[in-house]
């Protein structure tokens, strides 16, 4: 037992003469909070738009007045034509556009109806999406509001759109348990695989099997810095959520922290695991990066919606760890439901530890032999 | 008994179909330095881990230190130190923290690696860099450190691989300086290596071939059996039977 102790003090000291390392651990949830928070947002914001219309129409004109209020659009300016839209658009002048069908006002209270189209530059397809969404709530929000005295029918056909649990949209919502997922399983996989193979790569692994330190008291020992390490992490960015991001915590803190810890500990089995399988940090650092890091950021619903993913995808994100961990937070983070709603989550990752951590140990025996 | 420090008798590994070890016996005696020889390949590797607990043998016994390679490996890895030829240290550590580290690892008591340590150090001409990182010492210096600590909790017995590969002459010289003066003080040293004119400085060689112990006596007396001028004359002339390639 002293013996573990002191490689224990060992592993700490390999983290703390290694300033530029920590440093990085504990800058990047920083960085990429303050990334994902502010710089890069699904939202959109400041597009310009641009509208053609034949004629006057009051109702229009009040339209486009409406939606140059809202902070997401700028408008313009009218257009002549659809080729003139097309050729603003082309000089980068507007992203956006809506085409009004002549007599716009008047062929809504008809029978025949009226047309408006949007038009949007879909270069860039998410934001395109996300513009003409955005553009048709604010339409049919107005022409509801218009038409309300007048009690047609026509009214009635507005879509009800609400958002719920994100009210304003706010992205930053949604990324902060896919912030977690990542970081977390980057510090302790890739960090403790890393440690563990460089013993292997320096002979120093020699050495150590040599002495009276059990094998996997070594492997051991050598989680329980990173452990801590994950856990500064995890409060960093915890606090910066709150107090930067202003993202409210709905439900409990107390099951939220214990299953992050959950996670903390699958991912140091995932580390285990890879560096009982592999010799070089190199490969480690592949292994970890592309078999678990890539697949955590494009499919574990952090990025991108699981639910409109092929089928194929779909079932392969069940297997990604992160994917419940990061769909656990968001149900007590930002919906708030009692812990009783998660348990399936918890419980699939508590599978996976159990498995993870059997293999890890058998391979890991297996190699000494 | 009392006067072998390690006796093994018929030891064999196996891997498969491939005998890496068919049955070796010898003795080391308390107090000598003995040469572990033997071309790549020839299963000096594969018997040291044997020796020194960290996998078991097919068949054949052995004691080490007193202790059953069978039953007690693990007392085993109390009572010997290793090194080995990688000079395996922590490079980002300096070279207090990696005394305190091996020293701390074998259950050495903290005031006692410091006076230990301090003694060593004096000894190796290392006091003054005690604060500096391994990585920033020269290689001859990393090879006294990882000595160093290899024998911090005064094994009976210290087992070195292959400890002057990369090192030059003059270095590889007053490594073996070391190694007298710690054998001096009643510690066996088993030593593998590949430089012929090192194992002149033994008291007494193996040599392996395919597996098998070839030869086993003092330097002198094996040149005189082979009528060779030296070590390697006696190598060449066992290793001609090697039917194991690399």
């Amino acid at each position: 037992m002293k013996g573990f102790f002191a490689f224990v003090r060992k592993e700490f000291l390999h983290i703390f003469r290694d300033r530029r390392t920590l440093l990085v651990l504990i800058g990047l949830p920083v960085v990429l909070i303050v990334l994902f928070g502010f710089a890069i947002s699904t939202e959109i914001r400041n597009v310009n738009i641009g509208a053609c219309i034949s004629g006057e129409d009051i109702s229009v004109t009040r339209l486009m007045d409406k939606i140059d209020r809202s902070e997401y659009f700028t408008f313009k300016g009218w257009y002549s034509s659809g080729q003139d839209i097309d050729q603003a658009m082309r000089r980068g002048e507007i992203d956006a556009a809506l085409v009004f069908s002549d007599g716009f006002s008047a062929g809504l209270m008809s029978a025949e109806g009226s047309e408006v189209t949007v038009v949007a530059d879909a270069v860039n397809p998410n934001n395109a999406s996300m513009e003409v969404m955005y553009l048709t709530n604010i339409i049919y929000g107005y022409f509801q509001e218009e038409m309300s005295g007048y009690g047609a029918g026509g009214a009635s056909l507005s879509p009800n759109l609400r958002m719920l649990y994100n009210p304003q949209l706010r992205s930053s919502y949604n990324f902060v348990p896919g912030i977690m997922g990542l970081i977390l399983l980057l510090v302790c996989a890739l960090m403790t695989s890393v440690s563990i193979v460089k013993e292997k790569e320096t002979g120093t692994m020699e050495v150590l099997l040599v002495s009276p330190v059990k094998p996997i008291g070594i492997v051991f020992a050598k989680m329980i810095p990173y452990f801590v390490v994950s856990c500064v992490v995890l409060i960093i960015t915890l606090l910066l959520t709150i107090f930067v991001l202003h993202v409210p915590i709905e439900g409990s803190f107390f099951w939220m922290i214990l299953v992050s810890l959950l996670y903390i500990i699958l991912s140091l089995g995932i580390g285990l695991l890879v560096s009982a399988l592999v010799k070089t940090q190199i490969i480690a650092t592949l292994i970890i990066g592309m078999v678990f890091l890539v697949p955590v950021m494009m499919m574990s619903g952090m990025l991108y919606p699981i639910e409109s993913m092929p089928y194929a995808f779909q079932l392969i994100a069940q297997i990604i760890p992160a994917k419940w961990y990061i769909e656990a937070i968001r149900k007590i983070m930002i919906e708030g439901v009692p812990f009783i709603y998660v348990i399936k989550e918890v419980s699939v990752l508590l599978g996976m530890t159990v498995v993870i951590f059997t293999a890890a140990v058998i391979k890991f025996n297996d190699r000494i032999e | 008994m009392a006067d072998n420090v390690i006796e093994v008798e018929n030891l064999t590994k196996k891997f498969g179909d491939f005998t890496a070890v068919d049955h070796i016996s010898f003795e080391v005696h308390r107090g000598e330095i003995f040469g572990f020889l033997g071309a790549n390949g020839a299963g000096k590797t594969t018997a040291m881990k044997m020796l020194t607990g960290l996998s078991f043998p097919t068949s054949g016994k052995g004691t080490v230190a007193g202790y059953d390679i069978w039953t007690q490996s693990e007392l085993i890895k109390k009572h010997i130190g290793y090194m080995s030829q990688k000079f395996a240290l922590y490079s980002d550590l300096t070279v207090k923290d990696n005394i305190n580290i091996f020293g701390g690892i074998y259950g050495v008591p903290r005031k006692e690696i410091r006076l230990r340590a301090d003694e060593l150090m004096e000894r190796l001409g290392l006091v003054d860099e005690r604060n500096e990182r391994v990585k920033d010492l020269p290689q001859g210096w990393k090879q006294k450190l990882a000595f160093l600590v290899s024998i911090i909790h005064r094994p009976e017995i210290i087992f070195l691989d292959e400890p002057t590969g990369g090192v030059d002459p003059a270095a590889r010289r007053q490594f073996w300086e070391l190694i007298y003066d710690v054998v001096d003080r009643g510690i066996t040293a088993f030593v593998t290596t590949h430089y012929m004119d090192e194992a002149e400085y033994c008291n007494r060689i193996s040599m392996m071939v395919d597996g098998r112990i070839e030869a086993l006596d003092s330097p002198s007396a094996l040149k005189r059996r082979y009528a060779a001028e030296s070590i390697g004359e006696v190598f060449d002339i066992l290793a001609r039977g090697a039917k194991r390639t690399e």
